[in-house]
């Protein structure tokens, strides 16, 4: 392929990715590393690394969206971004020492578990408890816009919920994607969280715990910006169409399908970490 | 002249203002590098099949800056990633002068936490490459 044909279907092809990952809710840096190494025989360090800068590129243009909201809470988020930041250099640093064969199983998996966690329905008990010590000092509880006007909630298990978000900035690092599905699993399962608060919350900081392993990428050559540029431009656009037309779709389907598209890569890329294809 | 309290609406919102307009700065600068880019060798054979990893002048921030102003098309591209991943650092710095404003010394201290992790990245991770 010559530069001008590359160029404009990797662009292409992180549009798409970036308009249903943002549709859907499921991100689309998830699905660009499979995309770039299976289709476009692109190596697993250039893929990763041109994957991380695009999770930057969304992360951070749809804040303005989410913020309008007022859903968010900036002191979990930065709170819990020790965590991830930490875990994510932790992880930018061991995509140098595992072989690309076991990343490729590891990003199977996460795969399949975010297709899991897509499907799941959320059953939640909404019990009221007395507010947690420690989430009171750390002054996290807060209130957001409903209906009914102004919903108060508590927060729960901090420790648990920072564990989970080291391991969420660690799988970050080490495969050059946001892990929202990971991040709002520890706010809303782990830390009971509300929803709302915790997804937007979750935006927030991965723009944050990109950023803290894109530094070690960068200096270990693995950003080319030849590469990042058509992935960077093409999904920050899909992401940006996508959240426009959010609103006016029914999206059942349309994640139904794509969690299925997350399955087959999943298994594609262990597939090609247990025989060595990458 | 009157001042707005800075409660932790305007500051996310002042914050998520801030990203959109990092993210619209560093699009365009990359944008900027890769008109020159593609129109140097559209017809090249290009491939990513294996890693060589990056020139020094593509990887190191002293370098990288330069490099763009000596009008390096892929330098220039370069820039705008550096930008792009700058964004999310600016917040954290803004952030902890919101919570500095605010009087919230405990949060001031978790964001320069934060900030050390994420200048150490940028700056210090080549020196135990």
């Amino acid at each position: 392929m010559n530069v001008l044909e590359f160029t404009f279907l990797v662009w292409a092809g992180s549009l798409v990715a970036g308009f249903l990952g943002a549709l859907t809710g499921l991100g689309g840096g998830v699905v660009l590393v499979p995309l770039l190494t299976i289709f476009f025989h692109v190596d697993l360090r250039y893929a990763i690394g041109a994957s991380l800068v695009s999770v930057i590129a969304t992360s951070s243009g749809s804040a303005a969206a989410y913020v309008k909201e007022g859903f968010s809470n900036i002191r979990i988020g930065m709170f819990l971004e020790i965590a991830t930041t930490i875990g994510a250099l932790l992880g930018a640093y061991l995509t140098v020492k595992v072989p690309a064969s076991a990343i490729a199983i590891i990003f199977g998996i996460v795969l399949l578990y975010s297709a899991y966690v897509s499907r799941r329905t959320r059953p939640r008990t909404s019990v009221e408890q007395p507010p947690d010590p420690l989430a009171t000092k750390l002054k996290m509880n807060g209130s957001f816009p409903d209906t009914s006007g102004v919903r108060q909630y508590n927060v729960y298990n901090v420790p648990s919920g920072f564990g989970v978000m080291f391991i969420a900035g660690t799988l970050s690092g080490l495969l050059g994607i946001g892990s929202g599905a990971l991040k709002v699993v520890a706010m809303d399962q782990a830390m009971k969280i509300p929803f709302k608060v915790s997804t937007t919350t979750s935006n927030f900081m991965i723009g944050v715990t990109a950023a803290a392993s894109a530094g070690v990428y960068l200096s270990r050559g693995y950003i080319d910006p030849s590469l990042a540029m058509p992935v960077m431009i093409g999904v920050l656009m899909g992401s940006l169409l996508g959240t426009r037309v959010l609103v006016k779709t029914q999206t059942k389907l349309l994640r139904q399908v794509f969690s299925g598209v997350i399955v087959l890569l999943g298994l594609e890329m262990m597939f090609k970490g247990l025989t060595g294809g990458l | 002249m009157t001042v707005k309290p800075l409660n932790d609406e305007r500051v996310e919102a002042l914050i998520a203002n801030l990203l959109r307009a990092g993210v619209v700065i560093a699009a365009l600068v990359v944008i900027g590098g890769a008109v020159p880019y593609l129109a140097a060798h559209p017809r090249a054979h290009v491939t990513y099949r294996t890693f060589q990893g990056e020139p020094d002048e593509l990887k190191a921030v002293h370098q990288i800056i330069p490099n763009a102003f000596s009008g390096d098309p892929r330098g220039i591209m370069q820039l705008g990633l550096l930008l792009l991943i700058a964004t999310p650092i600016a917040r954290v710095v803004f952030s902890a002068g919101a919570f500095a404003v605010e009087g919230d010394r405990m949060y001031v201290g978790f964001t320069l936490i934060v900030l050390a992790v994420l200048l150490y990245s940028l700056f210090g991770s080549f020196l135990i490459a």
